[in-house]
């Protein structure tokens, strides 16, 4: 068998892992599903109570937004936490994998979860204002939210690190990350409103160009290429970040076993 | 005869091995000078878990490892399982560095852990493929396989596709035998497999461990606290002190050379106090603190 064959099959075990996993807590799913949905319509009725058909639809998308990163987020640092939980952490590193092929299984599903999670939300959310949505460019959302997922995987590789570094409050730490997203991404605000070196700051988030792409698509019905603008920057951030996710976590699984970090905890 | 304290070997001491004939072949597993050290705190001594540990395994071996808790045999199982970086020396697995090598290395062994680490929620049928697939197996073989090995340890088909969190501490430590014999491992590194195991689920166990030995030539690493399981299974027995090897041997010539030398009972118990300066009971009652090691 090719070396990438079997990566490739490895890769696989994660998907139908947390596939299973995610079977079996199905009341949590559903628990999530609503927490989500509650979040989402509380956010998007600020805009119906100002009577402002655009904030509406602008503040809903973000509530989406966040309710994508939340979940891509969790499930790529709970690769380590979830697996610190049950013990298994030291099995997995002890399999000859390549750990990108690890982490390129967890993120896989994850992305794929968090699409049909979101697309559900944002189903239910248009249903509910009753949304207009005839105008929008769904190739141009879906172009965004693919091409910012890759740079999101990136930032959550690095979020992953936290729990291998941190044995008890690694998990909670990667809301940190999750939260500068929120600040520095335009997620319920205009991004020229924040101060200059908040929005210098704001440059370097993924979240700003996803967001900005996916709002022009639905909202103005922009298509992808009237927003290179946009595209080029997620392109270059993805293929940084994702190497450099994968570097930094196997410096970290070196700095685990030296100091003995991978046993099980809990 | 009351047992009493031994005074402990010098730690500058090299361990005590009666019986060495060393083989020009390809070694199991060859350890050399292999040291491993922790920092607790920012400020804190470092603990060295193991300390200069050298020995070396021949082929369809079984090696046991006894020693105190914190002696290091946890530490010394997890640096051989690539879970831990050394801090000096080498170790190589069939010829293979396990630093240089490590993914050759990794093919090659497997572990079982005191504690059955699973994903609790899914089944042992889901876990052990699962396992498999990392290993670059067939899904439906591993199933075939998994299912054999099982029936062989006393658990049923039907069982197999129950969430593990359903099975008795028992089974659920045979399905992580099971995972472990299911990558076909050349080395096998068993960390203390039968503690906490009722009598029956032991001698299943216990069982299953000799017919690899006999049956399929298994070269197997064996930590664990009970003398008797040791020398019914081991060919030569390790002892860890403060994470040095001050003794090793096979069980006759460790009773042996402890009646010759210390005028103690010939018993593995004698033997173990002798090289360990502490009473079995002391070492079990801290058990719940082994994984600390």
């Amino acid at each position: 068998m090719t070396t990438l064959a079997r990566e490739m099959k490895a890769s696989y075990a994660f998907v139908e892992r947390n596939f299973y996993l995610t079977k079996r807590y199905w009341g949590w799913e559903v628990g999530w599903l609503v927490y989500a949905l509650a979040g989402a319509l509380s956010i998007t009725l600020i805009g119906q109570d100002q009577g402002d058909q655009r904030l509406l639809i602008s503040l809903l998308i973000g509530a989406v937004f966040w309710n994508y990163v939340s979940i891509v987020f969790s499930f790529i640092a709970e690769t380590v936490a979830w697996e610190r939980w049950e013990g298994t952490l030291e099995y997995t590193f002890m399999a000859p994998i390549r750990r990108y092929t690890q982490l390129v299984g967890s993120t896989f599903f994850a992305v794929v979860y968090g699409l049909i999670h979101t697309g559900f939300v944002l189903l239910v959310l248009t249903l509910f204002f009753g949304l207009d949505l005839s105008r929008a460019d769904f190739v141009t959302a879906a172009t965004f939210t693919l091409l910012g997922s890759l740079s999101l995987v990136g930032i959550g590789m690095m979020a992953a690190i936290l729990p291998l570094l941190y044995v008890e409050r690694g998990a909670q730490m990667t809301f940190v990350l999750q939260s500068l997203l929120l600040l520095f991404s335009g997620v319920y605000f205009r991004i020229e409103i924040l101060p200059h070196w908040m929005q210098v700051v704001s440059s370097f988030s993924p979240g700003t160009y996803l967001l900005d792409g996916v709002r022009r698509g639905l909202m103005d019905g922009a298509p992808v290429t009237a927003l290179l603008h946009d595209v080029w920057p997620l392109v270059v951030m993805a293929v940084i970040l994702i190497p450099l996710g994968v570097w930094m976590f196997g410096r970290a699984e070196r700095y685990a076993k030296r100091t003995g970090k991978l046993k099980r905890v809990g | 005869m009351a047992l009493s304290l031994a005074p402990r070997p010098t730690v500058a001491e090299p361990p005590i091995r009666p019986s060495i004939s060393p083989s020009h072949a390809v070694p199991a597993l060859l350890i050399e000078h292999v040291t491993k050290r922790f920092v607790a705190g920012r400020k804190k001594k470092p603990v060295v878990a193991v300390n200069d540990v050298s020995l070396r395994i021949e082929r369809g071996e079984v090696y046991g490892v006894l020693g105190a808790n914190g002696g290091g045999k946890s530490t010394l199982i997890r640096l051989v399982s690539t879970l831990l970086t050394l801090d000096s020396g080498r170790v190589e697995v069939f010829g293979h560095d396990i630093e240089r090598d490590e993914m050759a290395v990794k093919r090659m062994i497997n572990r079982v852990s005191v504690d059955a680490a699973f994903f609790k929620k899914l089944s042992p049928a889901e876990n052990l493929v699962y396992a498999a697939r990392l290993y670059g197996l067939d899904a439906a073989r591993a199933r075939q396989e998994a299912i054999r090995i099982l029936s062989r340890l006393g658990i049923k088909e039907s069982r197999l596709t129950r969430p593990l969190e359903q099975m008795s501490r028992g089974m659920q430590q045979k399905v992580a035998i099971a995972r472990s014999i299911l990558t076909s491992p050349t080395l096998l590194l068993l960390d203390e497999p039968t503690t906490g195991l009722d009598p029956r689920s032991k001698l299943d166990v216990q069982s299953f461990i000799e017919e690899l030995r006999d049956s399929h030539g298994a070269t197997i690493v064996l930590t664990t606290h009970d003398l008797v399981e040791a020398e019914r299974l081991c060919d030569r027995i390790g002892i860890l002190n403060d994470g040095r090897l001050v003794v090793e041997g096979t069980a006759d010539q460790l009773k042996e050379m402890v009646a010759r030398d210390h005028g103690e009972d010939p018993t593995l118990q004698a033997v173990f106090m002798t090289y360990t300066g502490r009473s079995l009971d002391d070492d079990v009652e801290e058990e719940s603190a082994e994984d600390d090691e």
